[in-house]
């Protein structure tokens, strides 16, 4: 299998040049990483070849990122061993890393927002001189992006690009400084679904030249769609490693999980009521003072999920947030129940039945460093039985904690453990214990499944169907098209603050929603597509 | 070969007892490295510290002293966990305790017609809100105007004392003071009585250890001192779950600027009898205060504890000052080093070191 060079004398391991296809450029032995109460990877094996792009699948905390981490040196194993390209290496820093050749992109990216491109490339480079020949660095970088078809334009400055040309130039830098091993980290999650297929295309081209590329990610049509192999992690163990083309969806989820998934949710009719939300011609301000949202208009009903899709930073954000009294509204109306609310304070709306799942979990919707139990009770301590007057009741708090913790499946060692341990989908599951554990009304969820594992999507799914069925109006926003649409009765796209139009869950087309993503209106859609639409 | 490599990484959790350790270590740190700056003043830092020691408690005198200096740290330093809680950089303490004192003296000297065994339960009250309002000015201008209160707090300082400088030299002089900038002494009925032979305002002192448990039952207990903690913890989240956060930032003010104000009160009606100049007043109570907040983690009950051992550094530090020669700015210094080293070990907490040993190629 591939060419084993362990067992060679020291003069005939290979070390530079390109890897022919089909090398074994890593191999990673028996890695073992603990952090405090956490084995994260458990003797794991791992190996890529030359020219495949090679995806590591598995759920939120089964210890992907940690592997990769070690392999570029954030991390030192506790044991195991590394070997690039069939020799022995210790990997002590992402330094090391680079000059073994290996290059990562985060899932957060590290640029320099006011800086240019090729200054960004530039940065850090062992080969750059103290007078900086930019214009040299300019010409290989278009150099590099032309080959690859990585466009973006070497003299833009960061904050000018959108995710997806940042996401091009932490490539870029990693080609430059001659990654022939490339990791990316869950790196469609900040994508739209055409750039998803450019960066794809990429992927495949650089694989053919030769170089290596392991592909982070817990969803599986990715795998499918990119990966020539795949190494599926479960709770910090490898349970298999396959050719892609010999496996399933159906399969690797069964080995992601741990148990059988079912991906069609079946959804029963929509039984609709009245109107819960309605909110007229609304307009707000960003966080910069500009117009981000210009005249929506929309109801969402009774027992109905009302979905909106679109690439964030089109005025999502805005809409939610003025919906549940985070934003103040410049102009137009938020009826709710038949009262009009607009710009009532967060407080009010929460009596009302107002749940909110928000966008940013941990930034908005948690306290990190207060105990589970207090973070249940987040938006319901002034009432009884968690306070009285004045004040709380800590037995009932912590009873109610319990209960809620079992009933949501909460992972936390006990209701006191600070709510900062838990893992993603368990705080995310924390958050919609509060916020659904009362009668909601209407649920304001803002890319509730975003970053979690597949176990954890289903059951939110599941959960926000349960409470459609059950008479709540539910305001779905997600980026992740394949969840509006397979969660909503309706759906509306949103692009630079506006609707582009609003669609029936049963006659939609999936190109049709693209087209309106990328800014195209409705009416025109249907006119270009014809009978399509 | 062998080496040697030393890794630090981040902590999921830091334990009590480390926190402990912490504090005890930053402050026996400090003592070391003020040691320097007492050899510097060619003096054994060993006979320094058993000086301070011995002066602030190994005596009766030095440790009925070491009470009264803590009296007015623990109602300022309690006052600041309350601030501090809400992540409120609340420094003016020093101005809220100095109105205080002014409103205090307004009282006792100059509204005429008062019952006399309601002047002083008025002169705690009227120091209270002095202090509180001094509080709440700057509670406004950061919760509607997102005016930084570091700097606000501080400003708000030289304010009150300058204002104090104002009414002890222009029109609250005594006339029979002799040309010092005093006021007129407080009637005996607007003297808060002491313990027998000492200068122990015990009235204070039980407000004192009273507003440190009232404080702790507040943050733990309560709705309000959990909307307290949530602000602290992250200030977006208790917007999101419906707080006021602007009732939040000036209610912090004003308890913590009533409470310095009260350590006013005790000290122009419990130990000077009148309105002095301001560092005749306090030593700089309202800025240690806000070292005895930190040092005892925060915690209104652990205040109690700080406030005595930094009013025993203040003793200890007299005690030097005249036992051996030093300037005493030499304790200011010893404070400020604590206030350093428990910050900076602080942060050490949230890492830990792991030292790996491996044989070399």
């Amino acid at each position: 299998m591939g060419g084993r060079l362990f067992g060679r004398s020291p003069k005939t391991r290979l070390v530079s040049g390109r890897p022919r296809k089909g090398e074994v450029v890593v191999e990673m032995r028996g890695i073992t990483k603990r952090f405090p109460g956490v084995l994260a990877n458990d003797h794991v094996d791992f190996e890529v070849r030359a020219g495949e792009v090679h995806a590591l699948l598995g759920e939120n905390g089964a210890g992907k990122t940690t592997l990769m981490n070690v392999l570029y040196g954030i991390y030192q194993p506790d044991e195991g061993e590394i070997y690039v390209r069939g020799r022995k290496v210790k990997i002590r820093s992402p330094r090391d890393a680079i000059k073994l050749g290996i290059g990562m992109v985060h899932q957060h990216f590290m640029l320099v927002s006011p800086h240019t491109v090729a200054e960004n490339i530039a940065l850090g480079l062992s080969t750059a001189k103290f007078f900086l020949p930019l214009r040299e660095v300019e010409r290989k970088i278009s150099e590099l992006s032309k080959k690859y078809g990585l466009r973006v334009d070497p003299k833009a400055r960061i904050w000018q690009l959108s995710t997806g040309e940042q996401q091009r130039v932490e490539i870029l830098k990693a080609l430059y400084r001659g990654a022939n091993i490339l990791i990316l980290d869950e790196p469609t999650s900040v994508l739209t679904p055409g750039e998803i297929k450019e960066l794809f295309a990429t992927l495949r081209r650089m694989a053919e030249e030769g170089r290596a590329i392991v592909f982070i990610t817990h969803k599986l049509d990715e795998v499918m769609a990119v990966s020539d192999r795949v190494t599926v992690l479960r709770k910090g163990r490898v349970v298999a490693t396959l050719e892609t083309s010999e496996t399933s969806k159906r399969e690797l989820a069964r080995l992601m999980v741990g148990r059988e998934v079912l991906f069609q949710l079946e959804k029963s009719p929509a039984r609709i009521g009245g109107v819960v939300l309605e909110v007229r011609n609304l307009q707000a301000l960003n966080d910069k003072g500009l117009l981000a949202l210009k005249g929506v208009s929309f109801k969402v009903h009774e027992g109905e999920i009302f979905g909106i899709a679109g690439v964030a930073g089109n005025g999502q954000r805005e809409l939610i947030e003025v919906i549940t009294g985070l934003r103040r509204a410049v102009k137009g109306k938020v009826v709710l129940l038949g009262e009009d609310v607009t710009n009532r304070t967060p407080r009010e709306l929460i009596d009302r039945g107002v749940c909110h799942i928000p966008e940013e979990r941990i930034r908005t919707g948690l306290v990190p460093d207060m105990s589970v139990a207090e973070n249940l009770i987040l938006k319901s301590y002034r009432r009884p039985p968690f306070s009285r007057g004045p004040l709380l009741n800590y037995s009932e708090i912590r009873r109610y904690a319990e209960k809620l913790v079992s009933e949501y499946d909460v992972m936390t060692p006990s209701v006191d453990t600070p709510a900062k341990l838990l893992s993603g989908g368990n705080i995310q599951r924390l958050i919609l214990a509060r916020e659904t554990s009362g009668k909601p009304r209407l649920i304001v969820a803002a890319h509730p499944t975003y970053g979690l594992d597949v176990g954890a999507t289903e059951y939110i799914r599941r959960l926000l169907l349960k409470f459609r069925d059950g008479g709540a109006a539910i305001l779905l926003v997600s980026e992740d098209l394949e969840e509006v649409l397979s969660l909503s009765d309706r759906i509306a796209v949103m692009f630079e603050g506006e609707f582009m139009g609003v669609v029936d869950a049963d006659d939609v087309d999936v190109e049709e929603i693209g087209l309106m993503m990328a800014g195209v209106r409705r009416m025109e859609v249907v006119e270009n597509v014809g009978d399509k639409g | 070969m062998l080496g040697i490599r030393v890794r630090v990484e981040r902590r999921a959790v830091t334990p009590t007892w480390l926190l402990a350790a912490a504090s005890a270590l930053s402050v026996a740190s400090a003592l070391l490295a003020i040691s320097a700056l007492f050899w510097w003043y060619g003096v054994d830092p060993l006979l320094a510290y058993r000086r301070i020691f011995a002066g602030a408690f190994g005596s009766t005198y030095g440790l009925l002293e070491t009470l009264v200096k803590s009296i007015p740290l623990m109602l300022c330093g309690v006052g600041l966990t309350i601030a501090f809680r809400a992540l409120v950089w609340n420094i003016g303490a020093e101005g809220q305790l100095l109105m205080g004192a002014i409103a205090a003296t307004a009282i006792a000297l100059f509204v005429p017609g008062i019952p006399k065994p309601l002047v002083l339960p008025l002169m705690f009250l009227s120091g209270f809100l002095a202090g509180a309002a001094w509080g709440v000015i700057p509670g406004v201008l950061k919760a509607k105007f997102r005016a930084d209160e570091v700097v606000t707090t501080l400003m708000m300082n030289y304010i009150a004392s300058e204002l104090v400088n104002y009414l002890v030299y222009g029109p609250w002089k005594g006339p029979e003071e002799w040309g010092f900038p005093y006021s007129s002494k407080f009637p005996k009925y607007a003297w808060i009585p002491t313990i027998p032979g000492t200068r122990i305002h015990y009235v204070t002192l039980a407000l004192a250890v009273a507003s440190a448990a009232a404080a702790y039952l507040l943050l733990m207990r309560t709705t309000i001192g959990y909307e307290i903690r949530v602000t602290g913890g992250n200030p977006d989240a208790a917007r999101y779950a419906g707080m006021n956060y602007f009732r939040t930032v000036v209610l912090v003010m004003l308890l913590s600027g009533g409470l310095a104000g009260l350590a006013g009160v005790g000290e122009v009606a419990g130990i000077h009898h009148r309105l002095r100049y301001p560092s005749g007043i306090s030593p700089g109570y309202g800025y240690t205060a806000i070292i005895v907040a930190w040092l005892g983690r925060l915690n209104p009950l652990a205040v109690i504890l700080t406030s005595i051992l930094f009013g025993g550094l203040l003793v200890g530090g007299d005690a030097i000052q005249v036992a051996l020669g030093l300037p005493i700015a030499v304790v200011n210094v010893f404070n400020g080093a604590i206030l350093l080293f428990v910050m900076g070990g602080d942060i050490l907490t949230r890492y830990r070191i792991r030292v790996e040993w491996r044989r070399g190629r």
